[in-house]
């Protein structure tokens, strides 16, 4: 047991609006005993980014259902490689076909959940993935 | 990571990181280390119930000082489930306009069941924020009932934020949050109960005795702006009183001991669970147990 709860960032990014599946997610770990600490809607990658490293977040988990996702993932590891800050565990959900998100995962993203992906699985991978990076970090 | 030497280079990795190594209660060494150099920073508490406005205000004091030149720091806590001790931080989502700003630090903190309105590590996270070179701290505190007054024990200015049409802001009034006011904002002052509210708290006013200074009242409307400059007036009036009267040094060593109790407090306490669980003293009178075990830690007198 960590001597202290994981802390998450739930981020929305671009011009999506549907923040619904992130408010979901936020409660889910909240209630898994994480410390959530949501950005709100419209960020930019840096602004998400920036969010993490102030925290000092173990991941972050980002929602898009705009359809933007090919643009707005990458430029979030980009942002993460450029703030040396790539042992934050970057996932991610929305509407994101299987063949766009086996490329995002080349690209870095640590996994993609769709819609109907049961709470509990993303709530087990959040604790297995940044537990890992938290003894690491300590 | 050398937390302590990144933190000298500026880094605000280090910074974040040594935060939560004193929300880990693991902060001791890094807080020796940095104290020497805190003690610049001004800081101004924002207390008042739930969504009166208190991160909105934050957002616009911050834009206040960072245009004239100031970095900034702030800590915004918000309370724990007690239930899961998981939490939901959701007042950065006001400070958006300043997250890419490197002049400006932003730090969500989960109270942790702790009691007052603040985390157990606020009082750390303020030093350290100070002593890496903001010259405000803002202190945002939960969304406060009626006995969260922890606050005043850690700003040097502290500013009760209140809403019309809220019974809320009634209650907080009446159970003596009134004590702790340096500064009161009667926030959204476009609602129409406004100045009902601004009569109320100067009634409350009347039937408090006050020596020394007498808390200021400003209307703000957080959202536009509007009131901000008047309420950074009544700041820097609140400062300079703090500074000419000798109340600044009196109030900083009211916050040190406070700190030292809280922390020799749970060491005590800590002692005080490993003596009980060691021996449950069944069979005696609480109070013969009580005495008992005071004498034995040496705790009497
Ligand atoms: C509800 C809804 C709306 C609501 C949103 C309300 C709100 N505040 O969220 C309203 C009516 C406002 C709306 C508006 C629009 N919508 Co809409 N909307 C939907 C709908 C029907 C359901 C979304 C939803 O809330 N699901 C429930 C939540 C709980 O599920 P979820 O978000 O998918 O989350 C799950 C997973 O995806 C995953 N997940 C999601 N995020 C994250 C994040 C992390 C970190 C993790 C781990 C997991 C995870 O886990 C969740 C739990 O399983 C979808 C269709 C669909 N089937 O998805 C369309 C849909 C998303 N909308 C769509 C569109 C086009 C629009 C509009 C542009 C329509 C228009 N022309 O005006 C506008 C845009 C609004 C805007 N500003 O962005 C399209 C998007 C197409 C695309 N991706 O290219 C969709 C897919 C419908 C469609 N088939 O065309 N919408
Ligand atoms: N009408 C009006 N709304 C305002 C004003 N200031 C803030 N608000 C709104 O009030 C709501 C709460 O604001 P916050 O700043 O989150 O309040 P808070 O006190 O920090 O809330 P908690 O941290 O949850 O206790 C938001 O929807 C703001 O947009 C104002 O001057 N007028
Ligand atoms: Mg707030």
């Amino acid at each position: 047991m960590a001597d202290r709860p994981l802390r998450i960032v739930i981020a929305k990014a671009g011009l999506d609006g549907h923040d619904r599946g992130a408010k979901v997610i936020a409660r889910a770990l909240r209630d898994a005993g994480m410390e959530v600490i949501y950005t709100g809607l419209f960020q930019t990658p840096e602004q998400i980014v920036q969010t993490a490293i102030q925290e000092d977040a173990d991941g972050i988990g980002l929602s898009i259902l705009s359809g933007a996702h090919m643009t707005l993932f990458p430029l979030v590891v980009e942002q993460l490689r450029s703030q040396d800050a790539s042992d934050i565990v970057f996932f991610g959900g929305g509407t994101i076909p299987a063949e766009d998100a086996r490329r995002l995962k080349e690209l870095g993203v640590r996994e993609i959940f769709t819609p109907g992906a049961p709470l509990q699985e993303i709530i087990d991978f959040v604790e297995r993935e940044c537990g890992k990076r938290r003894a690491l970090a300590s | 990571m050398d937390v302590l030497r990144e933190f000298e280079q500026h880094n605000p990795r280090a910074l974040a990181r040594a935060i939560s190594r004193a929300e880990a209660g693991r902060g001791g060494e890094l807080v020796r280390a940095l104290y020497a150099k805190a003690g610049r920073a001004t800081t101004v508490g924002l207390t008042g119930p739930p969504g009166v406005g208190k991160s909105t205000l934050a957002s616009a004091l911050v834009r206040d000082a960072r245009a004239r030149g100031k970095r900034v720091g702030v800590v915004s806590v918000d309370p724990s489930s007690p239930f899961s001790h998981g939490a939901l931080l959701g007042d950065r989502i006001r400070l958006a306009e300043h997250f890419t700003d490197d002049a400006v630090f932003i730090r969500s903190m989960a109270s942790r069941g702790h009691l007052g309105g603040l985390a157990g590590a606020t009082a750390d996270a303020v030093l350290l924020m100070d002593a890496f070179g903001f010259d405000l701290v803002l202190i945002e505190t939960v969304g406060v009932g009626q006995s969260e007054v922890a606050i005043a024990e850690l700003a040097q200015t502290t500013i009760v934020a209140l809403q019309p049409g809220s019974g809320d802001s009634i209650q907080v009034l009446k159970a003596g949050i009134m004590e702790i006011a340096d500064i009161f904002v009667v926030n959204k002052a476009d609602h129409p109960m406004a100045d009902q509210l601004r009569r109320e708290i100067r009634s409350m006013m009347e039937m408090q005795h006050w020596s020394g200074w007498v808390p200021e009242l400003v209307a703000t409307q957080a959202l536009e702006g509007k009131g901000i400059d008047e309420l950074v007036a009544a700041i820097e009036r609140h400062a300079l009183y703090l500074n000419e009267t000798g109340e600044l040094e009196r109030r900083r060593r009211d916050a040190f001991t406070h700190q030292v109790r809280q922390l020799a407090l749970g060491r005590m306490e800590r002692r005080l669970d490993r003596a009980l669980e060691a021996q449950p003293r069944n069979g005696l009178d609480p109070y013969e147990a009580a005495d008992r075990i005071v004498t034995e830690l040496g705790l009497d007198g």
